[in-house]
């Protein structure tokens, strides 16, 4: 059966295939039934997997060589001139060596540029710190007309570049090297921008999480079911901007103890975009941020520095151990807060 | 076809007038990129009253030639003609700056009718136009994309990325004006860092280059014509050119990069610009 709808791939297929490999199919695939749809990358069109989309349509593609800034400036040009491109090299060259460029030409002018970017996070741990890019979420929820998005695995990123395709102005969908096991088995689920997904249910904590977070949130709600009896909420917040807010409100109300969970500096990401939303509500209760504590992450495969950093099965068990014992200011009347 | 006696001394009124109309944004804006906005009239006069295939009725018209400023600071000079051939009343070019006006001293193609582009961060421009270019190229259309730089504006390193790009991609139907005024904010171009050898650069970039006075009409209209009829290899035009042109105190006066007017200096340059003809 297959698992990502209108290709033959299979469960094996999924599993077996990066992130990115699934992006690149997935435009080649768009390509076929979108002729406004372009590509574009700066020498990485193997290694960002965008050469699917260059090998079915040559004439609709353009590597610009190690020019980054050059890239969006014609991806900006190319939308202007009404197509929809698709521009991609690794996170960190697209939100910093080109950051002006996508701010200025394409968010400002509000121009429909897909910005899919690599090798975020720490997935490229082993690069060096020159190829961590731990923070284009900050970068990118302050840039006015932006769409940010950080799907959880394979499956969802070809769900976010599916729908990206018809949203108005920019979007950036952020995602890692891709090695790591799928969260979904299939994308029989309902995917939409800026509405969150809860991957399971819970009443004593929630967990808001995005990117190769969720299935270790998922991982650890389970196990902390079997071993502490405990009842978790997993949110999947693939988008996070727009924010869905009112999950977030939700689970605050429901659980009382919120952990956010995000593969990116603590400053500026997820953790402050969901902290900012508790803050206004007014509402107290329990919240951490969980991910790299604003430093440099250290060198090491990908699966070394998820382990490192807690951002893995056993690490996130932790931090809820950790929360269940804290204590907020209990009010038995919430509606009139 | 080359300019008539007629057409040619059309071209002057109106840039004369463009001129004099420079110093009044000068004054209303409260303070104007002056000596690059004079440098530049000419070209900008040539475009959008001879050579842009553009219908101010229709600004979004599918099948309009495009302009990119790429020298954004140049808007005192790039929106008075806008508003001369016809986009918006003339009237309006008093809010400049002001709370809520479309027209600051960098365009925003989102509140300026017939800007084809924001710009103001410099060498932005030649790869948007670059990607106009491909666009129309993808689209099977024949419109073209003129892009506008600074001098100055070329000693960004990504200016000469989208020269790489142009001619690789083959994008003949983008041409690029360079206006070489010679003068940056900090001084001339060849004391803070020289350009020279420029034409070379651009040839060694792989771009035909065309040198002209960019203050003689006869001679853009040379340029732009071949330009417009390019195959393959893309057109620079190296307009030469004189900063603050037409006031004779402005001219080559590195203190009127920017300036303000008062009424009495207001007076003094649009006497220098009648004087001059």
């Amino acid at each position: 059966m297959a698992v990502i709808t209108g290709t033959n791939w299979n469960a094996y297929d999924a599993a077996t295939m990066t992130s990115r490999e699934i992006y690149g199919r997935t435009l080649a695939e768009l390509g076929r039934h979108n002729d406004r749809i372009v590509g574009l990358t700066a020498d990485l069109a193997k290694t960002t997997a965008i050469v699917h989309f260059a090998q079915a349509f040559p004439d609709r593609f353009y590597n610009v060589g190690i020019a980054e800034q050059n890239m969006f400036g014609i991806a900006a040009g190319l939308a202007k001139a009404g197509l929809i491109p698709f521009a991609s090299t690794m996170a960190i060259f697209a939100c910093m060596r080109a950051g002006e460029q996508i701010r200025t030409d394409i968010a400002y002018q509000k121009l429909p540029v897909k910005i899919i970017a690599t090798h975020a996070g720490i997935s490229f741990g082993h690069a060096g710190t020159t190829h961590h890019c731990t923070e284009d979420f900050a970068i990118m929820r302050a840039i006015p007309n932006m769409t940010v998005i950080c799907p959880a695995d394979g499956i969802e990123t070809s769900k976010a570049v599916q729908a990206c395709v018809d949203t108005p102005g920019p979007v950036y969908i952020r995602i890692g090297r891709g090695f790591e096991p799928p969260c979904y088995e299939s994308d029989d689920y309902t995917y939409e921008i800026g509405k969150a997904i809860t991957m399971r249910d819970g009443t004593d904590l929630t967990i808001i999480c995005c990117g190769i977070a969720v299935l270790q949130a998922v991982n650890a709600a389970k196990t902390l079911q079997e071993t502490d009896g405990l009842s978790v909420r997993v949110i999947n917040m693939h988008t996070l901007k727009p924010l869905d807010r009112e999950a977030i409100l939700k689970a605050v109300t429901d659980t009382r103890r919120i952990l956010t969970i995000e593969e990116h500096n603590t400053v500026g990401g997820l953790g402050d975009a969901v902290g900012s939303v508790i803050a206004e509500s007014g509402k107290g209760c329990v919240f951490k941020k969980h991910g790299i504590q604003d430093t440099f992450a250290t060198i090491g495969y990908a699966e070394d520095l998820y382990a490192h950093y807690g951002l893995d099965t056993n690490g996130i068990v932790d931090k809820v151990r950790e929360m269940m014992g804290m204590e907020f200011e209990a009010d038995e009347n919430w509606d009139d807060e | 076809m080359a300019l008539t006696a007629t057409e040619k001394q059309k071209l002057r009124d109106i840039a004369r007038e463009l001129r004099l109309t420079v110093i009044d944004v000068m004054a209303w804006s409260g303070g104007a990129h002056v000596g690059g906005s004079l440098s530049c009239m000419d070209i900008l006069t040539i475009l959008y009253f001879k050579y842009l295939n553009i219908d101010p009725k229709n600004p979004q018209w599918e099948d309009r030639d495009r302009f990119i400023l790429s020298k954004g600071h140049a808007a005192a000079g790039y929106i008075p003609v806008l508003a001369k051939r016809g986009y918006f009343p003339e009237e309006t070019l008093k809010t400049f700056n002001h709370f809520g006006s479309p027209f600051a001293m960098h365009p925003d193609c989102n509140k300026v009718v017939g800007c084809d582009a924001s710009a103001g961060s410099l060498g932005h421009g030649l790869s948007m136009a670059i990607g106009l270019g491909l666009g129309a190229k993808q689209l099977k259309k024949s419109w073209k994309t003129v892009c506008l730089l600074g001098d100055g504006e070329c000693d960004e390193g990504s200016v000469w990325e989208a020269a790489m790009a142009g001619p690789r991609f083959k994008t003949d139907n983008v041409i690029a004006i360079v206006d070489r005024n010679h003068f940056m904010i900090d001084g001339g171009t060849e004391e803070v860092m020289n350009l020279e050898p420029f034409a070379d650069k651009w040839k060694a970039f792989g771009w035909n280059v065309l040198q002209v006075n960019g203050h003689d009409f006869d001679q853009l209209d040379d340029a732009l014509d071949q330009a417009w009829h390019a195959k393959d290899v893309p057109v620079v035009i190296l307009a030469d050119t004189v900063k603050g042109k037409g006031v004779d105190f402005m001219e080559n006066n590195v203190l009127y990069h920017y300036a303000s007017a008062d009424s009495e200096l207001c007076a003094k340059a649009k006497a220098s610009i009648m004087k001059e003809g």
